[in-house]
């Protein structure tokens, strides 16, 4: 069916990134629009509400400059769909799909909508391959599976990024062909410049595509910027067959956005004043990382959150936490200790390592040694809680064995240098190293055998 | 088949919320098709010719004046053979057939579409002609998988009289195989499936006590904090408590006989790991593959959010069908809070006023209605038969005093509390063991006494105490070491931590102690008893407590559940004697 596309020279109202027009027939929930402004300034929209012929359009670039008879509607009769094509690696978007690197337009005729479509649960695979990222914390004890979603939450002025940029130049992705999506949401234009320097002297700019939507750049694009990424995504991992690594950041930022936006809206506020939707709009982004059981490619997703006061249980952590398949924690207190990772090991976990790691995946004593070393370090914290009290000389030996576990923990095992790329293997044998510090008669959660080898082997 | 269907035509469309102009003759709760894709919703709110429609798949790509046709009935599932072993969406759409018709990822507009009309079943009809029927009763069974038998029941509100019987045979899902003539005139005609409305429940004799335990093979619940068959739990947690893991091992073993799993806005990886896992399980019962017993729900976090809402009543109402066969069935909702958040994402947009952030004044009943469908029943067969729920919690930010924990906790009995700081600790279960509750232990103890021990809930009651009592002491400890407290209460610090390690903490992926039977969790707390009691008259001739650690039999405490097989129990009753007699031993070379 051909349509026409008719022009709408007057709106109604504007407010904020919204604009009405009423007497408009034929239009589509979720239909893209190209508004004109003075002729020359093209924007683009999309519809979000109609009733009866009065429809209201959100304006990805933003209002400035519109008023309500300066413009031309245009509704282009389908959704907000992006270009794909191979064409795409190397190159820097916007969050709606606009190349913004002076380059041109992608032209391919396979497009796809931003919202993509919820992946079927019986279609998908179980994600079991172990990626070793070099960083012993995550190696060891929160491991990265490929097709995981595995976001780190943060606070401001903490080393994320730099841990970011560390698992993507060191992680073993696939030997071959690897593609990895960066999506900016808020950032500021030089944590932008960081990630893109740190691609190019690693030399994988080349297999980048970057979709950038900075701090001063208009919300309702930063809206879709993480939509964007991901068909990106999509079509790399399923359509190419290729294995990528999603970084998204800041996870927060966007979360915000949405809040303006809902505010705008008159939605009901629900949790500090965030929309009720803000868990299925979250879960819309997250769970479109996965892998499917009959096509090749995988999509690993990590997400970047700073949590607003450190605080864990705000709405974005905490939403993000049960859909997600485990978090980094990044913790204040290593990172003013100058710990490099700052990986609050304790609340970090990653709920998909139980199947992949162990015989046949990492080796036989991972999953022994990651509970050993977690159980003790978790005690750790009860004692140095008692020590501040009594003071460390009243402890008794083996709580002060305790406290010198603590502290090998923190610099020998999470702490390490910025290009160090640790072998799962040596990970683990530094692991079972600090855990030689304290007697064997507290190791209770290792099996006999592991003690026998292990354990016993580097005395 | 629908001749005078009614026709509206579309006027607002806001995210899953869709209006409609001249709706006048709709039904409320009726199910429509919407637009031209054929969308499927429900009615919601009728107001003079305009209705509004909640629309359990995605709206994008409505236009304004497509049609909302009428169906003539409320939303409903088809109840038959077929559910056993599959996965459904949120309105019983079989997500295997969904993806036979579109590969990886889920289409708008596939249509009402549920159990296989085509499949071939064995059908063995049990009544005759002349034979009068009531509602309830069975005419015909289908071994549905080698474990349930599937019994074909009259629907509820109908009687009358067996007019014409076909011979047992092979039929399909809605061959006519029995005619009756109804007591109320006319005939009617019963195939292997009925259709029922989900937010009715399905009626029963009559409610009968609770008296008897769902086990789970889980120490910390079967022991501590029991789960009647017909009764209610609720399990909160914040993420990374361990509430699917919990929740997963409800599903693999408790002694149902049917297991519904409602995965209610979770994540898709969680469903895919049931669907690889479960069919590679042995139901320790029957041994036969755990699938064969279960039916798995799933509407993921990104799914529709108008079928979330739904997905729960499918569930209860498919665990109500397989009850009134006589089964007694576990429902597993994992989790209640993202269908309290659909709630109040539609209310929302349905612009009702809000009360407790944000949630609709209706939680607190819809939350009741939910809950209360739960129960130890006769069937109108005259069987006895329940439905267990068990619906997780998630609150937000782990704060339990949040609306949907504070309400749900009205309307449960069992509470089974996950802890952020045991799971840091790695202690799983994650459940508190102080804050957690359980209202049948009193009801359930008739049945302890008799078919356990007689002394299994008093022992029960001991180690609670200890356990609280180890908390106050810890506060002290804290202050001021451990090592300055007097000796009989260093043991109880010394006991509880024991209790901890060795009995409340169970490894979900060991071989030995993902499931415990009754039995070994008695010997168990028996072995733990003794080892206080024996240690405690160490104690209090003077013995000091580094003393009472070193012996050799004290350290096999902890690993029994490792070490000692289900199938080996003597092994504890060894171990019984043995800490006897070593402290024994020990207390005669002390006074000596």
């Amino acid at each position: 069916m051909i349509r026409l596309i008719k022009e709408y020279l007057k709106l109604e109202k504007v407010e904020g990134p919204l604009i009405m027009v009423s007497d408009v027939t034929d239009v589509a929930y979720g239909e893209f629009v190209k508004i004109t402004v003075e002729q020359d300034d093209v924007r683009f929209g999309k519809v979000i509400k109609i009733d009866g012929n009065d429809v209201v359009v959100q304006v990805f670039e933003g209002t400035t400059g519109i008023s309500t008879q300066n413009i031309a509607v245009q509704f282009m009769g389908k959704p907000l769909e992006l270009a794909l094509s191979l064409d795409m690696l190397g190159r820097t978007f916007n969050g709606v799909g606009k190349p913004i690197d002076g380059g041109i337009n992608i032209a391919s005729r396979h497009k796809a909508n931003i919202n993509g479509r919820p992946i079927n649960p019986v279609a998908r695979k179980y994600p079991r391959n172990f990626i070793q990222t070099g960083v012993s914390a995550i190696d060891a004890l929160m491991t990265l599976i490929r097709g995981q979603k595995l976001p780190i939450f943060s606070g401001n002025g903490m080393a994320h990024n730099e841990l970011a940029v560390q698992i993507v130049n060191q992680a073993n992705i696939d030997d071959g062909e690897f593609v990895i999506i960066f999506g900016a949401m808020g950032v500021r234009h030089d944590d932008a410049d960081y990630f893109r320097k740190s691609f190019e002297t690693s030399g994988v700019l080349d297999h980048v595509v970057m979709f950038l939507n900075l701090a001063d750049d208009p919300i309702v694009e930063r809206i879709s910027t993480p939509r964007t990424a991901l068909t990106a995504a999509e079509y790399f991992a399923f359509d190419q067959h290729m294995h990528v690594l999603v970084i998204i950041t800041d996870m927060t930022s966007y979360a915000e956005a949405l809040r303006e936006m809902s505010s705008i809206r008159g939605e009901i506020p629900s949790r500090k004043g965030y929309p009720g939707y803000l868990y299925s709009d979250l879960s819309t982004i997250y769970e479109r990382a996965g892998m499917l059981e009959n096509t090749e490619g995988s999509i690993t997703l990590i997400p970047i959150l700073t949590m607003p006061n450190d605080d864990i249980t705000h709405p974005i952590p905490d939403l993000t936490g049960f859909i997600t398949e485990g978090q980094i924690v990044l913790s204040r207190e290593l990172n003013q200790k100058q710990i490099y990772p700052p990986i609050a090991v304790l609340p970090s976990l990653s709920r998909l390592m139980k199947d992949g790691i162990g015989e046949g995946y990492t080796r036989e004593d991972h999953v022994d040694l990651a509970n050993q070393l977690f159980a003790a370090y978790s005690h750790v914290q009860d004692i140095r809680s008692l020590a501040q009290i009594i003071g460390e000389d009243d402890l008794s030996d083996i709580d002060r064995s305790y406290l010198a576990f603590g502290r090998a923990f923190e610099n020998k095992f999470v702490a390490q240098g910025h290009h160090e790329n640790r072998s799962i293997a040596e990970t683990l044998d530094i692991g079972w190293e600090i855990l030689r510090i304290l007697p064997i008669s507290e190791l209770d959660r290792l099996a006999p055998e592991m003690i026998d080898k292990y354990y016993k082997a580097g005395e | 088949m629908n001749e005078n269907r009614l026709e509206g035509k579309i006027t607002l469309v806001n995210g899953p919320v869709v209006q409609g102009s001249s709706m006048g003759a709709f039904k409320l709760n009726e199910m429509v098709t919407v637009g031209n894709k054929q969308l499927i919703g429900e009615v919601v709110i009728l107001d003079g010719d305009k209705a509004t429609i909640q629309v359990y798949e995605e709206t994008e790509g409505l236009y304004a004046g497509e049609a909302i046709v009428s169906t003539g009935s409320p939303l409903s599932i088809s109840l038959g053979p077929g559910m056993l072993g599959n996965m459904f969406d949120g309105i019983q759409r079989p997500l295997h057939k969904i993806e036979s018709i579109s590969p990886n990822f889920i289409p708008e507009g596939i249509g009402l579409i549920s159990l296989d009309e085509q499949k071939p079943w064995e059908v063995n009809i049990l009544v005759t002609a002349g034979q009068v029927l009531h509602g309830g009763e069975v005419y015909a069974t289908v071994q549905e998988t080698e474990s349930i038998l599937h019994k074909i029941l009259l629907p509820p509100h109908i009687s009358g009289t067996v007019a014409s019987v076909k011979d047992s045979g092979v039929y399909t899902l809605h061959d006519v195989i029995v005619t009756l003539n109804l007591d109320s005139g006319g005939i009617y005609e019963l195939t292997l499936m009925q259709k029922w409305p989900v937010r009715r429940g399905r009626p029963v004799a009559q409610r009968i006590p609770i008296y008897k335990p769902l086990i789970t093979g889980q120490r910390v619940i079967d022991t501590f904090f029991p789960v009647a068959k017909g009764g209610t739990v609720a399990l909160p947690g914040g993420f990374g408590t361990g509430k699917t893991v919990t929740q997963h091992q409800f599903a693999k073993w408790s002694d149902a006989d049917i297991i519904v799993y409602i995965g209610c806005g979770e994540r898709g990886n969680e469903m895919t790991n049931v669907l690889e896992e479960f069919p590679q399980l042995i139901d320790p019962r029957t041994n036969r593959p755990l699938m064969e017993r279960t039916i798995l729900i799933a509407n993921t976090s990104n799914m529709p959010v108008a079928a979330r809402e739904a997905s729960i009543y499918t569930g209860i109402t498919m665990a109500e069908y397989y009850r009134d066969m006589g089964y007694d069935v576990a429902i597993m909702a994992d989790s209640t809070s993202r269908w309290a958040e659909a709630l109040r994402e539609i209310s929302g947009r349905l612009e009702e006023m809000p009360a407790e952030e944000g949630y609709p004044a209706y939680l607190p009943s819809r939350l009741a209605q939910f809950y209360e469908r739960a129960g130890c029943i006769e069937t109108l067969n005259g069987d006895e038969a329940s439905v267990t729920i068990i619906g997780a919690v998630s609150p937000a930010g782990g704060d339990f005093s949040e609306p949907v924990t504070e309400n749900t906790k009205r309307f449960v009995s069992a509470f089974l509390a996950l802890d952020k700081k045991l799971a840091y600790a790695r202690h799983y279960p994650a459940i508190n063991y102080l804050i957690s509750y359980s209202g049948y232990v009193k009801l359930l103890e008739d049945w302890y006494k008799e078919h356990v021990a007689p002394d299994m809930l008093d022992i029960r009651g001991k180690m609670v105490k200890l356990l609280q009592e180890e908390e106050k002491l810890n506060e002290i400890v804290q202050l001021i070491g451990e090592d300055v407290l007097p000796n009989d209460q260093q043991l109880i610090l010394e006991t509880a931590r024991t209790i901890k390690k060795g009995f409340l903490q169970q490894n979900a992926l060991h071989k030995e102690d993902t499931y415990v039977s009754l039995t070994k969790q008695y010997k168990m707390l028996k072995v733990l008893d003794i080892f206080y009691e024996s240690a405690l008259a160490c104690v209090k001739i003077g013995i000091p407590l580094s003393t009472i650690r070193k012996e050799e039999v004290y350290q096999q405490i902890v690993k029994m559940k490792y070490e000692v097989p289900n199938s080996q129990l003597y092994l504890l009753d060894d171990m019984m004697e043995e800490i006897k007699q070593s402290y024994a031993k020990l207390r005669d070379k002390y006074v000596e």
